[in-house]
């Protein structure tokens, strides 16, 4: 599936590199569509693609990270 | 009527336009989708006088609003009194302040009736059956009842712990509410997973260009009704901060019409301090909004993670408003006072509005001496449960004029006998 999310970092997340250590973890494609960083917040809008279940894996690993995820609207593509 | 002026839908961030479809982010950026309309096509055809020959409803301003045809939802939706708060600029010490009361919006007393009429009335236009929103309560009363009156099948989702006004007045219509143990920010991200899911029209999700736009008609009567003018202030209670940024949107449509003169229009924006991403966010001088976690009495303004806080954010600062947030205790006071000094009983977002109001009074950010519109969006009759330990109860004896001359004496009231 592919799933729409909007991703809130805070101070203590901003400068972490989040989404390449969830590409690492997880099999997972993340395209970046949408940024803005500054020195205490960010806000990026990510599309995260993969089977169902290591999506559904990331988003949580994701919250664990200290990162708030925010669904756009789920987009189930078929295969 | 004259062919409709509605253009596309525009991402607020990249500029890609879409077809008019029930959809809300954009597929390039993810940003928000918003009606935009050819204004020009209405040069010279929509006047003062063909507006004030019309209904007075806020469907008189049909051609701002996002359907094709005539209304089927709502149809006697708006037109609610703005009121002169003579008293209250007394009490302030302003000038000249006025309240635009959507405490008696037609037919849920809320200005949520506004938003949801464009929304449903859209929705069958583009065929739903069932329509459904996540709400923090005016809007699920709003979305049922107009439902119910449209003959469609509504869901609405609301935080468990929401006042018995709000769920009472959602319940009574019929429609299928759904309690989520949360807060509404919870509600808000299962209803984005359920409007994926399910073929309805969700109308804070995927119908939301066209809801929101129905906040614009707010706007319209507020300018008509101060005889086609707009005023130099006007403070907006924020929940997603998607009223505050319409409102602005509204006034720059009657300027660029032709319809009144560009009054230099400050926007404020009112929250409570339990809930103020928005607020804080001016106050800080950044743009970016910190989601919060929300604990406050104005549930009805409790969006820890507000969808338009950015565009609301950015209306302010462009306009030269400002942002305040007030306690719980301060929004009860504000209550109290709106109804002893004007009669006009609002919900915890009218006290959220006025005691902003007058922290910003006091602190200089509003003038004294210029024209002030303070919107009140929400009836007390469904808020209670906020007020209920601070009003005075009635003093109970027994039907006996001598019980009653002792209480009258004892108020200092004098008696007609000579
Ligand atoms: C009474 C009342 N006023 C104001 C608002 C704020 O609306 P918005 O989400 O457009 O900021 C709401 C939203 O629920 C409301 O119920
Ligand atoms: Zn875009």
């Amino acid at each position: 599936m592919k799933l729409r999310v909007y991703l809130t970092f805070d101070e203590a997340t901003v400068r972490e590199p989040i989404i390449w250590k969830l590409a690492k973890e997880f099999d997972v494609i993340t395209n970046i569509r949408t940024a803005e960083v500054k020195n205490n917040m960010g806000l990026v809008g990510l599309e995260i693609e993969g089977a169902d279940d290591v999506v559904e894996q990331a988003i949580i690993w994701l919250g664990q990270q200290g990162v708030h995820v925010e669904p756009i609207e789920q987009n189930v593509i078929e295969g | 009527m004259s062919e409709s002026i509605v253009r596309a839908l525009k991402c607020r961030e990249c500029g890609q336009e879409y077809a008019i479809e029930p959809t809300h982010v954009c597929e390039f950026c993810f940003g928000p989708l918003e009606v935009v309309y050819d204004y020009d096509k209405l040069q010279g055809k929509f006047t003062r006088e063909l507006i004030e020959s019309r209904p007075q409803t806020m469907w008189r301003y049909k051609e701002l609003l996002p359907i094709d045809g005539e209304p089927t939802v709502g149809v006697q939706n708006g037109f609610t009194p703005l009121v002169r708060a003579k008293n209250l600029e007394k009490v302030l010490g302003v000038k000249e302040l006025y309240i635009k009361n959507d405490s008696v919006c037609y037919p849920t007393l809320s200005f949520k009736d506004r938003v949801v009429s464009v929304a449903l009335s859209k929705a069958v236009e583009f065929g739903f059956k069932t329509v459904a929103c996540a709400s923090t309560g005016n809007l699920a009363g709003s979305v049922a009842a107009n439902a119910a009156a449209a003959g469609l099948e509504s869901y609405v989702f609301i935080p468990h712990d929401l006042e018995q006004g709000k769920v009472l007045g959602a319940g009574i219509f019929g429609t299928k509410i759904i309690g989520i143990k949360g807060k509404y920010d919870d509600v808000n991200r299962l209803c984005s997973e359920v409007a994926g899911k399910y073929g309805w029209a969700f109308v804070n999700v995927n119908v939301r260009p066209f809801y929101a736009e129905g906040s614009k008609s707010l706007g319209y009567e507020m300018m008509e009704q101060l005889g086609w003018r707009a005023p130099k202030h006007v403070v907006v209670p924020m929940a997603s901060g998607s009223l505050c940024t319409k409102v602005d949107k509204s006034i720059k449509e009657f300027i660029k019409l032709g319809l009144i003169e560009d009054n230099g229009t400050a926007v404020y924006g009112a929250q409570a301090t339990g809930c103020s991403p928005i607020s804080k966010s001016v106050k800080d001088g950044t743009d970016l909004i910190h989601p919060v976690h929300a604990d406050t009495i104005a549930k009805s303004l409790a969006i820890g993670n507000p969808a338009d806080g950015y565009y609301a954010n950015r209306v302010i600062k462009e306009s030269g408003g400002w942002a305040e947030d007030v306690s719980d205790q301060e929004v009860v006071d504000a209550m109290k006072l709106l109804a002893e000094t004007e009669g006009i009983f609002a919900e915890t977002a009218g006290g959220v509005t006025l005691g902003c109001a007058m922290k910003m009074i006091e602190s200089g950010r509003l003038p004294r001496d210029e024209s002030i519109v303070l919107c009140i969006t929400g009836n007390g009759l469904k808020t209670q449960e906020a007020i209920i330990d601070a009003i005075a109860k009635p003093r109970i004896i027994d039907a006996n004029l001598k019980e009653f001359d002792a209480l009258a004496e004892a108020d200092g009231v004098a008696t007609t006998d000579k």
